[in-house]
C-alpha cells in the first residue's frame, strides 16, 4: 500500500512523484522506462518569458526543475533585459542527455520513493474514489491517491504525409486504455495536437552561413540555491538562419501531402496557434518573404541539431527537398524526421484548483494531460498536484495559488475555471498582475510556502530569510539616511547626468530617480556595499517602480475581496431561480470555489454576481 | 462592505424641478467633496444638509447651485457613507454633475445595486433576500434594453475601433515580449508609441468635442438675456415666444435660480435661465447689482448681451461688456431702426438687429451655430455620445493614455508605459460592455507569425 501513485515519469511526474516523497509519504511512480524519466522529446530548451519565471516559482516552492536544469544546461540567457523587471526571464538550452540522466538520479536517490517500469491499464475505483491501479501486466497496486501525468500518450497516434500510426512521442509506446477507461468513468476528454521539427547531423551544417547566438557571458541559475556555476566559456551557441521563397515555393507545391493539409481526412484534433507547422506560418503569412530558423543543439553528447521553427508533416522526401533550401544547410542529413502527433488530454475545467478531479475523489491529473503544452507547464502542475494530494491525505488545507501570487497560479486558474480549446501554454500577458509574478522575487513570493510544506530544509530557508532581512534592512537604512546639497554631491550628480540638489533628499528618494542606480547611492556614501547583486535588484525594483507596483496591487485588493468569498461546492445553482440559464450551466460545471473564480467564467455576467452575493448571504444565514 | 463607491440618479430622469444623485460607498464623501464648493464635507456632520456648489474641475466654474445631504455610515439605507445631491432637474446640469463623479472613482451603480448592499450590509431583512434577487433581475432586464439603445451605432463604432488601435499597440508590446527574437516582433521603441498615443488622444478629443456637441443640440444651451431695462430683452423674448418656439415655460419658481423656458431656434434648444425674481424690473444689473448678475453670467453657457443703438454707452453696459468678455455671447445692438448712437467703434462682432424684424431672428440663431461649432449639424442624423458613463469612461482612457506619456517621459521600460495603455484598453471596452477575455492573445497570434 502506497500513499500515492504517479502515473508517467516525464516533467510533471517528476514532481508530482519528489514533492510528496519529501514530505515524507510513500509514493510509488509507474513509468514505462525509467531511461525516458524527464526525457524532452521536443525542443531542448527550458524557460523563456512566463515559463522561466514558472521554473524559478518550481524552485521558490522546493521543486526540481531549476535545480536540475542549472546541473544540466549548455547555455543560458536573461531575456528581455532591456524591458523592465516585470517581464525579465531566463532561458536555458537544456542538454537533453544530462537533463534526463541528473533528473533519474535525484528521483532513484529520493527516500520514499519507488519507481519500476511499467504501463497502467486502468483505474480501481470504489464508490467515486480512487483506491488503486490495474497494470498491463494486470496487477494491482493500491493507494490513497493516484496522480496521473500521461503526458501526450493517452491514444497518441503520430502522423506523417498520409500515415498516422499508434505512438508516444519519439516511437514511445503509447497508452491505448486509459483514456477509454477515463471516458467511461465519465470525463470528457479533447483530442489535441502537437509537432516537432527534424533533427539534422551537426556535422552536416555550414555554420558559417548562418548568424550565432551565444550565451551570456554572466552567471545566471534558474535556482536560488545553485552557488556551482558551469564553466561560461564552455557554452554552446545556437545560430539563427531563415527560410526564403524557394523553401516556400516547395512547400506551397506540396502542401496537399502534409497531414494537416489534405492527406489525412478528418484531423479533428486541436493544435496550438503559438506552435505552428512551417506550412502553417506560410500559408497563412503569405506576405511573409522568409521565416526564422534557429539551429538548437540538443546536447554536447549526442551531435543533432534541432531545427527550431521548421515543424512539419511533409512526408519525408519533401522535409529533404525543403531543407536543403535554406542557408547553412544546403547539405544537411536529417537524422531524425518532423512528425506531428495528436493524443487524449482530458477538459479541465472537470479537475479542482487543487488539480483534483471533480469526478473522482483523490485522483489527480497533472501537465500536459491536461491540455497544457510545455515542460515548465507540466513541472509547475505536477507539483502543485503532488503538494495538494500529499496535504489531503495528511488532513490539511489545500494550497491553491492565487493569481496575484504566481504564474502557476494564474495557469491553473485559467484551466480549471475557462478551460481550453488548444494546447494552452502560458504568456506574460495571461498574468494581469505581472508586476508582481517577477523572475525575481518568486522566493519572496512563494518561499515561505516551500518551507511550511517541508520542500524546503532548514537552512536553505535561513539563506532566504536573511536576503529578505537584508533587504528589509537596507531599505529601512535608505530611507534614513538624508543626502545633503554638498557641493561633492552635487558634482557627482552632475557628473551623472542627474539635477543638482537644492535641498536634502533621503537616499530612498534620490534612488527614485531613473538615472541613479544603488551603486550611485554607496558612492554617494562612501560606502561599500554587502549586498549581492540579486539584493540590490530586489531594493532597486521596490523603489523605482513603486508607483506602479502599488497600483497592481491595488487591483490585487479588491480582487482579493471577491476571492475572500468562498461558495460551497455544494450549491445546485440550478435551483437559484434568477440567474441567467447560460450561467446556471456553467457554474454547475465549473463550481467555482469563491465568487471572483465564478466571476472569470465566461458566460458569468455582471448580474449573475450580484444574485449570487444576495444568495449566499441567505445561505449563509439559514 | 464593498470596495466600489456607486451612483445613480435616483429621480427620474429630464423631468421635475429637481433631481437627487445619490453615491453609496466608502468614497461617497471624499468624491462629492472634491467638487464640492461649500464647507468641508468630510467634516460636516452626519445626517446634513450642506448649501454650496458644484465645480466643473476643468474651468472652476460653477456648474450648479446644489443641496448636499451628507449621511454617514452605519445609519444609512445602505448601511454605508451615502451623500445625495440636490441638483436642478435639467438632464444637462445632471449629467455634467454624474460625469463629474464618475471620472473621479464612483462607478454607476448596477441595476438594484443600492438595494442589494442594503441587503448584504444587512440593513433589509433576511426574509426579502428573494425580493431582492427579483430586484435585480428585473432591473437588469430593464437596463439591458436600455444599454442597447444608449450607444449609437457609430459613436460604438469610433470606439471600437479607437480600441483597436490601441490593442494592437499593446499587442505589438507583448508580443515582444513573449516572444523577444522573433522578426516578427520589432522593438516598441519609445519613439514609435508616442506618437501613436498622441494619435490616440487626439481622436478621444474629437469624440469628446462631438459629445459636447451632441449634449448641446439634445440637452440644450443655458442662456441668459442680459441688457438695462428698455433695451429690448422683453421684446426679443416675445418674439421668440409669438414665434411659438417656447417649447415649455415657467416652471414655478423657488429662491433658486430656475430655467424659465426652453426655446428652440434651429433645432438647437436654448434653456433660458431666469434671474428669480428680476423680471418685472427688467434690469439686471440694476434690482440684483453686479456681483449677483456676474454670478448668473458665469453659470451660463451663452449670454445674449443687448445694447441700445439710440443711446451711447452707459456705465452699466460697459460693465456687462466687461465681465462677458470670456464667455460665449452674442452681443445685439438693437434697435437699430433708430438713430444710431452708440459708438460702435468700441463693441466688437456684434449684430445689428431690430427685434420686430425676422431677419434679425435668422441672424441671432446663426450666430449661435458659429459659436458652438454647430455647423450643419442636424439634430436627427447627429453621432453623438450622450451618457454620462460613457463620457466619464472617455476621460479615463484618455486620462489613463496621459498617464502612460508622463512614464514615456519619464524613461519608464516599455512594460510599466503598458500598464497605462492596458488600462485605457480596458475602459474603453467598458463603453463597448465589453469584458477582457482572450482578445489580447487572439490579435497575437493572428497578427504575428510565432512559435517553434
Amino acid at each position: 500500500m502506497y500513499d500515492i501513485i504517479v502515473i508517467g515519469g516525464g516533467h510533471a511526474g517528476c514532481e508530482a512523484a519528489l514533492a510528496p516523497a519529501r514530505m515524507g509519504l510513500k509514493i510509488l511512480l509507474v513509468t514505462a522506462k525509467i531511461s525516458k524519466i524527464a526525457h524532452m522529446p521536443c525542443n531542448p530548451s527550458i524557460g523563456g518569458p512566463a515559463k522561466g519565471i514558472v521554473v524559478r516559482e518550481i524552485d521558490a516552492l522546493g521543486g526540481e526543475m531549476g535545480r536540475n536544469t542549472d546541473k544540466s544546461h549548455i547555455q543560458m540567457r536573461l531575456l528581455n533585459t532591456g524591458k523592465g523587471p516585470g517581464v525579465q526571464a531566463l532561458r536555458a538550452q537544456a542538454d537533453k542527455v544530462d537533463y534526463p540522466k541528473n533528473m533519474q538520479t535525484t528521483l532513484l536517490n529520493q527516500q520514499n520513493l519507488t519507481i519500476i517500469e511499467e504501463m497502467v491499464d486502468d483505474l480501481i475505483i470504489e464508490d467515486k474514489k480512487i483506491i488503486g491501479v490495474l497494470l498491463e501486466n494486470r496487477e494491482k497496486y493500491f493507494a490513497k491517491a493516484v496522480i496521473i501525468t500521461a503526458g501526450t500518450y493517452l491514444q497518441a497516434k503520430i502522423m506523417l504525409s498520409n500515415e498516422k500510426w499508434s505512438s508516444g512521442p519519439d516511437d514511445e509506446k503509447p497508452s491505448l486504455n486509459l483514456s477509454d477507461n477515463l471516458r467511461n468513468l465519465g470525463f470528457e476528454t479533447l483530442r489535441l495536437k502537437t509537432g516537432t521539427p527534424p533533427r539534422v547531423a551537426i556535422d552536416t551544417i555550414d555554420y558559417s552561413k548562418t548568424e550565432i547566438q551565444r550565451g551570456d557571458m554572466e552567471y545566471h541559475a534558474f535556482s536560488y540555491d545553485t552557488t556551482d556555476y558551469k564553466p561560461l566559456e564552455n557554452q554552446v551557441p545556437c545560430y539563427l538562419t531563415y527560410t526564403n521563397l524557394d523553401t516556400h515555393e516547395i512547400i506551397l507545391k506540396n502542401l496537399s501531402k502534409s497531414s494537416m493539409y489534405g492527406a489525412i481526412e478528418n484531423i479533428d484534433s486541436k493544435g496550438p496557434r503559438y506552435c505552428p507547422s512551417i506550412e502553417d506560418k506560410i500559408v497563412r503569412f503569405n506576405d511573409k518573404t522568409r521565416h526564422q530558423i534557429f539551429l538548437e543543439p540538443e546536447s554536447i553528447h549526442i551531435p543533432e541539431i534541432y531545427v527550431q521553427g521548421f515543424s512539419t508533416s511533409l512526408p519525408k522526401d519533401v522535409q529533404d527537398i525543403m531543407i536543403h533550401t535554406i542557408k547553412g544547410l544546403e547539405n544537411c542529413r536529417i537524422v531524425r524526421y518532423a512528425y506531428a502527433i495528436e493524443y487524449d488530454a482530458i477538459d479541465p475545467t472537470q479537475l479542482w484548483a487543487t488539480l483534483e478531479s471533480k469526478l473522482i475523489e483523490n485522483l489527480y491529473f497533472a501537465g500536459q494531460v491536461n491540455g497544457t503544452s510545455g515542460y515548465e507547464e507540466a513541472a509547475g502542475q505536477g507539483l502543485m498536484a503532488g503538494i495538494n494530494a500529499a496535504l489531503k491525505i495528511k488532513g490539511k488545507a489545500p494550497f491553491i495559488l492565487k493569481r496575484n501570487e504566481a504564474y502557476i497560479g494564474v495557469m491553473i486558474d485559467d484551466l480549471v475555471t475557462k478551460g481550453t480549446q488548444e494546447p494552452y501554454r502560458l504568456l506574460t500577458s495571461r498574468a494581469e498582475y505581472r508586476l508582481l509574478l517577477r523572475h525575481d522575487n518568486a522566493d519572496m513570493r512563494l518561499r515561505d510556502y516551500g518551507y511550511k510544506f517541508g520542500l524546503i530544509d532548514k537552512s536553505r530557508f535561513q539563506k532566504f530569510t536573511n536576503k529578505k532581512a537584508k533587504i528589509e534592512n537596507e531599505l529601512n537604512r535608505l530611507s534614513n539616511i538624508k543626502i545633503l546639497p554638498t557641493n561633492d554631491v552635487n558634482n557627482y550628480l552632475n557628473s551623472n547626468e542627474s539635477a543638482v540638489l537644492k535641498d536634502s533628499i533621503t537616499a530612498l528618494n534620490l534612488l527614485k530617480r531613473p538615472e541613479i542606480s544603488y551603486c550611485n547611492i554607496m558612492d554617494l556614501l562612501n560606502e561599500e556595499t554587502l549586498l549581492t547583486k540579486a539584493e540590490i535588484q530586489q531594493i532597486e525594483i521596490q523603489i523605482k517602480y513603486e508607483g506602479y507596483i502599488k497600483k497592481t496591487i491595488s487591483l490585487v485588493e479588491k480582487m482579493n475581496k471577491l476571492e475572500d468569498k468562498k461558495l460551497s461546492v455544494d450549491i445546485d445553482y440550478l435551483k437559484i431561480p434568477n440567474l441567467a440559464l447560460e450561467a446556471k450551466t456553467k457554474l454547475n460545471k465549473i463550481k467555482p470555489l469563491t465568487i471572483g473564480q465564478a466571476k472569470r467564467i465566461s458566460g458569468v455576467n455582471p448580474s449573475d454576481i450580484s444574485i449570487l452575493l444576495v444568495y449566499l448571504e441567505s445561505y449563509r444565514k439559514k | 462592505m464593498f470596495d466600489e463607491t456607486i451612483v445613480a440618479v435616483s429621480t427620474a430622469f429630464g423631468e421635475g424641478a429637481i433631481s437627487i444623485i445619490r453615491l453609496s460607498g466608502s468614497e461617497a464623501i471624499n468624491i462629492v467633496n472634491k467638487v464640492f464648493k461649500g464647507k468641508n464635507l468630510m467634516d460636516v456632520k452626519s445626517h446634513t444638509i450642506n448649501y454650496g456648489h458644484i465645480i466643473n474641475i476643468e474651468d472652476g466654474f460653477a456648474i450648479d447651485e446644489v443641496l448636499v445631504s451628507v449621511m454617514k455610515s452605519p445609519r444609512t439605507y445602505t448601511a454605508e457613507d451615502i451623500v445625495e445631491i440636490n441638483c436642478h432637474g435639467g438632464i444637462f446640469v445632471t449629467n455634467k454633475i454624474m460625469e463629474l463623479l464618475l471620472t473621479l472613482g464612483a462607478r454607476v451603480a448596477e441595476p438594484g445595486e443600492f438595494t442589494k448592499r442594503a441587503f448584504l450590509n444587512k440593513r433589509i431583512d433576511l426574509t426579502q433576500a428573494e425580493s431582492v434577487m427579483d430586484l435585480i433581475q428585473a432591473k437588469t432586464e430593464e437596463s439591458l434594453n436600455v444599454a442597447v439603445n444608449a450607444l449609437d451605432g457609430r459613436v460604438s463604432k469610433l470606439i471600437k475601433n479607437l480600441r483597436e488601435e490601441v490593442l494592437s499597440l499593446i499587442a505589438s508590446i507583448e508580443v515582444n515580449i513573449d516572444y523577444p527574437e522573433y522578426d516578427d516582433a520589432i522593438v516598441i521603441s519609445k519613439k514609435i508609441l508616442k506618437p501613436s498615443i498622441e494619435e490616440i488622444i487626439k481622436k478621444i478629443d474629437e469624440i469628446l468635442e462631438v459629445a459636447k456637441t451632441g449634449k448641446i443640440l439634445r440637452d440644450g444651451i443655458k442662456t441668459v438675456i442680459v441688457g438695462r431695462p428698455n433695451v429690448g430683452k422683453s421684446s426679443l423674448l416675445n418674439k421668440l415666444m409669438r414665434e411659438e418656439k417656447a417649447i415649455v415655460t415657467e416652471i414655478a419658481g423657488t429662491t433658486r435660480d430656475l430655467i424659465e423656458g426652453y426655446i428652440n431656434i434651429a433645432g438647437i434648444t436654448l434653456n433660458l435661465i431666469d434671474t428669480a425674481g428680476v423680471r418685472d424690473t427688467e434690469d439686471v444689473v440694476e434690482a440684483i447689482g453686479v456681483e449677483r448678475s456676474k454670478k448668473v453670467i458665469n453659470e451660463a453657457e451663452l449670454i445674449i448681451l443687448v445694447l441700445d443703438n439710440n443711446e451711447v454707452l452707459t456705465k452699466d453696459d460697459i460693465k456687462l461688456l466687461e465681465i462677458t468678455e470670456h464667455k460665449k455671447r452674442i452681443i445685439l445692438i438693437n434697435k437699430v431702426d433708430l438713430e444710431s448712437k452708440i459708438e460702435k467703434n468700441k463693441i466688437d462682432n456684434y449684430i445689428e438687429t431690430s427685434m420686430l424684424d425676422d431677419d434679425s431672428i435668422i441672424k441671432v440663431e446663426q450666430k449661435i451655430k458659429e459659436i458652438f461649432e454647430l455647423g450643419d449639424f442636424k439634430t436627427k442624423d447627429l453621432t453623438y455620445l450622450s451618457n454620462s458613463r460613457h463620457i466619464a469612461k472617455l476621460n479615463n482612457a484618455k486620462n489613463s493614455l496621459t498617464e502612460s506619456l508622463i512614464s514615456i517621459e519619464n524613461e519608464m521600460p516599455v512594460d510599466m508605459i503598458e500598464i497605462d495603455i492596458k488600462d485605457a484598453w480596458i475602459f474603453l471596452g467598458e463603453i463597448l460592455g465589453e469584458e477582457v477575455g482572450d482578445e489580447l492573445i487572439n490579435e497575437l497570434f493572428s497578427k504575428f507569425c510565432l512559435g517553434k
